[in-house]
């Protein structure tokens, strides 16, 4: 643990960066920056993009055969694409939360400790308090305190969502990334969701994937459009919203395609 | 087994009660009659089964009471039987070649479902279940000439004398070559794919959701491995295991040709041993007074409890992942 993250780490700069699958062209010069402790939304149409995007900055398609990738993404300064890049101490500085709540079949407790444990064998005393601490972080200790050996998948959707937050919130990450996260919630379980992003914002940076534009208008301060494979406007979110320069980005806000 | 249809009630209820079969056409209700028919013989036949070994075998255990189970003592011309030399050599034999194949199996199956190129996937696939379809006779022969005398030259007195664990009770005596040890490896070898190939079946249908939740929180392709794949399939495994048990013990004629057929007891595992299915092989035409005869239709009531239970317990584990998986 490094304490407080300073106020300069967890900043991202995407510089011309272009991405295929194979000999299909998925991301087109995409650049951008996002600064540390704020929320970036990314919208648009499905298959246009976005997630895949999301997943290049934990480098998440390693292991898809053919996929490839050109430009530079930038974290504090340092190019996470590079190939001397470590993939598993990158993935700890940059947690990420996926559309459908995936926790390990283990106790609750095992699977906020899950990450902590995986380089270092912190002892018994300290890894209660990470999971704690991750579990606080994540607005979920009150309601699992009484029974952090329990199973997780006896968690509702909702419950199981913010675990999966603590989970990553564990490896003390700078930059988490969400993907969908509340799409396969209720409205209740995901204003919560909505609420933590506003906690958690004040200590990391956050990148938030979502179909739905009342909630990037809600959660984030920034918010990118993406069509297919290019980014077509990135600006602040009430700008974006409210006065868009692109016409294509008015047409999807106001629903005319989607 | 908890699912109610399962069960011949239910096939008969539904036969005599389902309404449609009122306005059925008649060659509706002979297929149906007649498929309902060949569902529930089989059933049957095992109920049979039990039953009529449990007949033949109630004169012997009448007369042994327990002590059929625990005495050691196997005379023909006196008429006293016990199995428990057959028994502890089924059940040792059975666990030393799950101790061997098991790790070995893992490995292979961790390797096809999780490393291997897609080229190199079927064709090791397919060999290894090929394992499974040598006939049990041609084991034997290859044990006889081959690991036997392996055993004998080799490896009994590399163990012995090099290793120096020649006084160790596990590895005492002399190195006859036929004993528990070559019985307990050729068992390794012909359960290896039954559990490979559970294993990769159950590594395969981990979703994907739980390996990227592990990639993601910075693990390795092997922790992803060890810590989240095998762990969610552990129970299937552990059912692919129990199935190659339940065919371990049963194993009759390649364990026959290597073990020794000796009816004794030894911790030695250099020793000749017998299993209960070696034994019904080998004594069984031989057997003209009766009580010989139930004393080994005994030994085969207690080989059909014993595998009956563990082949219950492995359908049991492997049902439990993929209702787990489904949920």
């Amino acid at each position: 643990m490094n304490g407080a993250p300073s106020a300069v780490s967890g900043s991202l700069s995407v510089q011309d960066f272009s991405f295929w699958y194979g000999p299909k062209q998925a991301l087109f010069d995409i650049s951008l920056d996002v600064a540390p402790q704020t929320v970036t939304a990314l919208i648009g149409p499905s298959g246009c993009g976005k997630s895949t995007f999301l997943r290049s900055i934990n480098r998440m398609h390693d292991l898809l055969p053919g996929a490839r990738s050109t430009g530079r993404i930038l974290l504090d300064g340092e190019d996470l694409l590079d190939r001397g890049v470590d993939v598993v101490q990158l993935r700890q500085r940059v947690g990420m939360v996926f559309q459908r709540p995936n926790p390990f079949p283990k106790s609750i407790y095992d699977n906020v400790a899950w990450g902590p444990r995986l380089n270092r064998t912190p002892s018994r005393s300290e890894l209660d308090d990470v999971v704690e601490h991750a579990l606080r972080r994540a607005a979920l200790w009150d309601e699992v305190k009484d029974r952090l050996r329990q199973s997780a998948t006896g968690l509702s959707g909702g419950q199981q969502q913010r675990l999966c937050i603590a989970r990553a919130l564990a490896n003390e990450p700078e930059v988490l990334l969400l993907d969908e996260p509340a799409s396969a919630l209720d409205p209740i379980a995901t204003q919560r969701i909505e609420e933590l992003l506003w906690e958690l914002k004040k200590e990391l940076t956050i990148v938030i994937v979502t179909h739905n534009l009342q909630q990037a208008g809600r959660v984030s301060d920034r918010t990118a459009f993406f069509y297919l494979g290019r980014l077509i406007e990135y600006g602040p979110t009430d700008q974006l919203f409210t006065a868009p320069r692109e016409e294509r980005t008015e047409a999807y806000i106001t629903g005319r395609f989607g | 087994m908890a699912d109610p249809s399962a069960t011949p009630d239910f096939f008969l209820r539904t036969l005599l009660a389902s309404p449609s079969l009122h306005g059925a056409s008649i060659g509706d209700r002979i297929y149906r009659v007649t498929t309902t028919a060949f569902a529930l013989s089989i059933p049957l036949l095992l109920v049979l089964l039990a039953i009529e070994v449990m007949v033949a075998a109630w004169p012997a255990l009448r007369q042994f009471h327990f002590g059929f189970v625990t005495s050691t003592e196997w005379n023909v011309v006196d008429g006293v039987f016990g199995a428990a030399p057959a028994i502890y050599g089924t059940i040792v034999s059975s666990v030393l070649a799950l101790l061997i194949a098991t790790p070995l199996a893992i490995g292979v199956a961790i390797f096809l479902a999780e490393f291997a190129p897609p080229w190199l996937r079927q064709p090791v696939a397919f060999l290894v279940d090929l394992l499974a379809a040598i006939p049990s006779v041609v084991y034997g022969l290859w044990g006889v000439f081959v690991l036997v005398p392996f055993l004998r030259e080799k490896l009994m007195p590399f163990i012995a004398d090099r290793l120096h664990l020649g006084d160790t009770p596990l590895f005492s005596g002399p190195a006859y070559g036929p004993s528990m040890l070559a019985a307990g490896l050729i068992l390794a070898i012909m359960v290896l794919p039954y559990i490979s190939s559970v294993t990769r079946e159950v590594l395969m249908a981990v979703p994907r959701s739980q390996r990227e939740a592990a990639l993601a929180l910075g693990a390795t392709r092997w922790e992803m491995i060890w810590g989240a794949v095998l762990p969610y399939a552990s129970s299937g495994v552990m059912g692919g295991i129990i199935l190659g048990l339940g065919r371990a013990l049963g194993e009759t004629m390649a364990v026959t040709m290597v073990i020794g057929n000796r009816h004794e007891i030894s911790a030695s595992l250099f020793s000749p041993g017998y299993t209960m299915a070696s034994q019904i092989a080998n004594e069984f035409a031989e057997a003209t007074n009766d009580l010989h005869l139930s004393a080994l239709m005994a030994v085969g009531a207690v080989l059909l409890f014993i595998t009956l239970l563990v082949n219950m317990l492995a359908r049991w584990l492997v049902w439990r992942v993929q209702r787990q998986e489904r949920a």
